[in-house]
């Protein structure tokens, strides 16, 4: 198991609650870009794969002061002792050295789903069902080349638009260039969002939006406190919403100091 | 009409009998059949497993069917390594079980992985970091192991007897069975544990999470500690229970005697253990992950009865029957207490395994229930078909109770 050091980029998002709508364009990009399959009953959300998925919060308080917010949850590219790597027994799962990228090796899955059960942000999906693309309705010609679809029996996960890096990276390329530009290679959900809530880049270069951003006092991370290292970072100035991204005994939630 | 086949000098019932008393298990088997072709050809949405539920009923009873099988290798280490020369009565009794414990747990996990033709994938590209890598290296072997000790008993059939050289290999395999015995005890310690690990390592699930020594979290040692204390009990059960059913006296009282008194004094050590590391663990790993020890009690039915039903009831209770000399001996006492030790265990992986899964970790999670559908049923309840079936033939025409003849003379 490779634990991600270096100097080289460390991809990574952040994620601005305030302003997210909630409308959900980001789970549809994603699921568009990566093939993302349909079942038969889409209802059963513990069961259906969604790289993407958007949670609901609320302060709990009744009406009037009721407030709501949203939780786009992608992977969170753990950096750290990444829980689903260590666990996977066949290697099928790994964290890039060179760009801090979680992939999942569809082809040497081989379903046990231990690193589902090791992932505590339910950031992994297993195809209960075989994919399902009609071709007698069209889903079919919606597919890209540029992603494997997943079979039956294997487990999958968000890969930072994995694809789009080897896109970006071609063309710097064939351009003679051997760096990114910064916004040359962002995730479907980032471009897609319109409340532009989603920013991706390099968090390990300073001249990046997104590492800027991790920086703010207004920024956090989900379940920080369990050490997994995610490189997708929270910004949100309600106190409430803060606090449920993580679990806090009552006396050592800080609020924020400053907004940034 | 088998009577040739049957060992000599003790009695079996008729054909005609034996072969209605199989029936029901065979009935469960093809229950397993059905389940596991429908789980094979249409996958595993077949059961209710979900996203949330990764592992369930199918793990629980691998992990239960594992630990109770452990008494096949303890018993064979107390015999063949430490020299318990009484435990010769039960220990083909013990390794059957074992043996069937383990197959039915290997056939089981067959199912239970989404893409069963890549199960080789783990010994081809091995992650060594895995803990459940560890486990089927071990587990695979140790089958391996204990297809060696079961074949001995299977060349002891009077038929099969008669060929000389498969008589001569039968008594060469006897001869060398320590060897298998040292082997076995090894795999065992590092499977045992390693499924113990296989929860101790979940980091980032605080339920499960543990401390540990080096690489190996608590749990390691807390499962092999588990197994090997429940694994006798296991063994004392099944032998009472053909001693019931064939209304036969088939081992000693001192071989059941032996092994209730290891099992007492490992369940008292294991129960030390377990509630030092129950304490390590609410005033350690929940703090820090910002969570009270109330807090994982609080979700559906799993509340506090939990802790006191596995460490109390079904932990320190049969620990002190089996460890009072006089409560032992009495027949009654001492399957109430192998049956609680046993059920303790059994509390213990269901624990790890469920529990574990249903309570959300992100604040604002749900918490969800889970069900087993009949198919998952049905693949569990063939294991304890399988189980009967290999056990009952074993009996009839294998010669598995030395002392079988002596104690029914009179």
């Amino acid at each position: 198991m490779e634990e991600a050091h270096g100097k080289g980029p460390r991809y990574g998002m952040t994620i601005d609650l305030d302003k997210c709508t909630g409308c959900a364009t980001c789970m549809v990009a994603c699921a568009a870009e990566n093939n993302v399959t349909v079942w038969p009953d889409e209802s059963d959300k513990q069961r259906n794969v969604a790289w993407m998925r958007l949670y609901k919060i609320t302060n709990g308080k009744p009406f009037p002061h009721t407030e709501v917010s949203y939780f786009p949850r992608p992977c969170m590219q753990c950096e750290h002792h990444t829980p689903c790597v260590s666990v996977c027994p066949a290697t099928a799962t790994r964290l890039d050295p060179n760009t801090g990228i979680v992939s999942q090796i569809y082809t040497r899955c081989i379903g046990c789903r231990y690193c589902i059960a090791a992932c505590p942000y339910h950031a992994r999906n297993f195809n209960w069902y075989d994919g399902y693309f009609p071709k007698g309705k069209g889903l079919d010609k919606y597919l890209s080349p540029e992603v494997s679809p997943r079979m039956r029996g294997v487990v999958e996960k968000c890969t930072f638009c994995h694809h789009r890096l080897m896109r970006a990276k071609e063309k710097a390329y064939a351009e003679g260039r051997r760096e990114l530009e910064e916004g040359e290679y962002i995730t479907a959900c980032a471009e897609a969002c319109p409340a532009q809530a989603i920013t991706f880049g390099d968090l390990n270069n300073p001249n990046h939006k997104v590492s800027k951003l991790a920086k703010s006092p207004r920024a956090f991370r989900l379940l920080e406190r369990l050490g997994t290292e995610p490189k997708v970072y929270y910004l949100s100035s309600k106190e409430w919403v803060r606090k449920l991204a993580d679990n806090y005994r009552p006396e050592e939630l800080q609020p924020v100091t400053k907004a940034g | 009409m088998d009577s040739v086949l049957i060992p000599e000098g003790v009695k079996r019932c008729s054909p005609g009998k034996f072969f209605l008393w199989t029936l029901p298990w065979l009935g469960l088997l093809g229950w397993g059949l059905v389940s596991a072709f429908l789980c094979l050809y249409k996958g595993l949405n077949q059961t209710n497993m979900t996203n949330y539920f990764a592992f369930a009923l199918w793990i629980v009873f691998d992990l239960a069917v594992i630990a109770l099988g452990a008494g096949a290798f303890f018993t064979g280490f107390l015999t063949y390594i430490i020299g318990k020369k009484e435990l010769k009565d039960i220990i083909n009794s013990a390794v059957i079980i074992g043996f069937i414990c383990y197959s039915g747990a290997v056939a089981m996990l067959g199912i239970d992985i989404g893409q069963p033709l890549r199960g080789w994938f783990i010994f081809w590209h091995a992650n060594v970091h895995s803990m459940l890598t560890e486990v089927s290296f071990c587990i695979t072997t140790y089958l391996g192991v204990l297809l060696i000790e079961y074949i001995p008993i299977i060349l002891e059939n009077r038929k099969i007897e008669e060929i000389r050289e498969l008589r001569l290999f039968g008594n060469n395999l006897h001869e060398i069975m320590a060897v298998f015995a040292a082997t076995g005890t090894f795999l065992s310690f590092f499977h045992q544990g390693s499924l113990g690990g296989l929860f101790g390592v979940m980091y980032a699930r605080p339920f499960a999470a543990r401390g540990g020594f080096y690489i190996w979290p608590w749990t390691f040692f807390l499962f092999i500690l588990s197994a090997i204390a429940a694994g006798p009990s296991f063994t004392i059960l099944c032998t009472k229970l053909v001693e019931k059913i064939t209304r036969k006296k088939l081992v000693p009282d001192k071989a059941f005697q032996t092994l209730a008194k290891i099992s007492g004094w490992l369940l008292a050590l294991y129960m030390v253990l377990k509630i030092a590391d129950t304490i390590g663990w609410a005033y350690g790993i929940v703090p820090k992950a910002g969570l009270t020890f109330m807090d994982f009690y609080k979700e559906g039915p799993y509340g506090v009865w939990l802790v006191i039903a596995e460490i109390g009831i079904f932990g320190i209770v049969p620990a002190i029957i089996l460890l009072i000399p006089k409560a032992r001996q009495t027949e009654g006492w001492l399957i109430a207490g192998c049956l609680m030790n046993c059920t303790g265990i059994v509390l213990n992986r269901f624990v790890f395994t469920v529990v574990t899964l249903a309570i959300p970790v992100m604040p604002f999670d749900k918490f969800v229930s889970y069900l087993p559908t009949w198919q998952e049923w049905g693949i569990s309840m063939a294991v304890i078909g399988y189980g009967f079936l290999l056990y009952s033939l074993s009996y009839r025409y294998l010669p598995i109770f030395p002392k079988e003849k002596e104690l029914n003379t009179a």
